[in-house]
């Protein structure tokens, strides 16, 4: 018996459709801040991982090409990625890297720095994308954080298609920030309702 | 033949619920967001949460008696 496919079981679709957008215009990467928020946001407010566990395109994604199109090795993921001390490490340096955008981004808005028509990947190959920009009445700030975040959105999508290839389809949801993250505030929601309720 | 159950390491599960996804009986739930649970009473002991389990934390188990 399968279970009943549900709208949201399409949502790779979208996903799939946010990585192409951005070949042709890089400014269709600020949609990318709904995988951010969604999640946190029904995180915090309900307290449950619904995000990952239904809603999630890319985690299909993967699922998908892994699953059904057969391009994974199927096998056990190393024990030291999924040790809290990598997911949590991976998560610090995440953030740590985001928030570097965000100050590039500033810099740029500031105007004290140039746009940079580049895409990072892997926070170190220096990919040039100016195809993909077609120019902003905004501020170039705008476009600076685009290039930012669609680098963000690529390099994940990378590093998860290499551990598909390599362990189990979807292997990215062991160490994926947003996915740790949820986890995270799930787990300190519910210290803080178990205390409530022992009061 | 003594029945196995799936049997989820709760410590390490990462609540990415893809056990959820292909359980054919529904009888994995991710309560809370924290880590996921079987339905013992549901499972069938078929295993294909165990293989889906990017953590592959999920061990098949005999449970009964
Ligand atoms: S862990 Fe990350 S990739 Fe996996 S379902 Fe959750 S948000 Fe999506
Ligand atoms: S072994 Fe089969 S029936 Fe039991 S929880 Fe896993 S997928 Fe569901
Ligand atoms: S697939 Fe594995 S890690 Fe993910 S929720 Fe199920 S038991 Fe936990």
């Amino acid at each position: 018996m399968k279970q009943q496919k549900k709208w949201y079981d399409y949502l790779w679709i979208a996903s799939l459709t946010y990585l192409i957008l951005g070949f042709f215009n890089i400014l269709f990467a600020w949609l990318g801040l709904l995988c951010f928020f969604i999640p946190l946001l029904i995180s915090i407010a309900k307290g449950n991982k619904a995000y990952c566990n239904k809603y999630c395109g890319r985690g299909q994604l993967f699922a998908l090409a892994g699953g059904r199109f057969g391009l994974s090795r199927k096998k056990d993921i190393p024990k030291w990625m999924r040790s809290n001390y990598f997911r949590y490490g991976f998560l610090t340096f995440f953030f740590a890297m985001f928030f570097l955008m965000l100050w590039n981004t500033y810099l740029v808005f500031a105007g004290a720095k140039n746009l940079k028509m580049a895409v990072t990947l892997l926070w170190t190959f220096r990919v040039p994308w100016h195809w993909a920009y077609h120019g902003t009445w905004l501020s170039d700030g705008v476009a600076q954080f685009a290039f930012g975040f669609y680098s963000v959105m690529l390099t994940s999508t990378i590093l998860g298609l290499i551990t598909m290839v390599l362990f189990k389809p979807r292997s990215w949801c062991v160490y994926c920030p947003m996915g740790t993250m949820t986890q995270l505030i799930c787990k300190a929601r519910n210290v803080t309702l178990s205390q409530k309720i022992k009061k | 033949m003594p029945k196995r159950k799936a049997t989820i390491s709760a410590r390490e599960c990462v609540a990415c619920g893809c056990c959820v996804k292909v359980c054919p009986k529904s009888a994995i739930t991710v309560p809370k967001g924290i880590c996921a649970e079987v339905n013992k009473a549901l499972c069938i002991g078929c295993g294909k949460c165990a293989k889906e389990c990017p953590a592959s934390i999920i061990k098949m188990e005999v449970t009964e008696p």
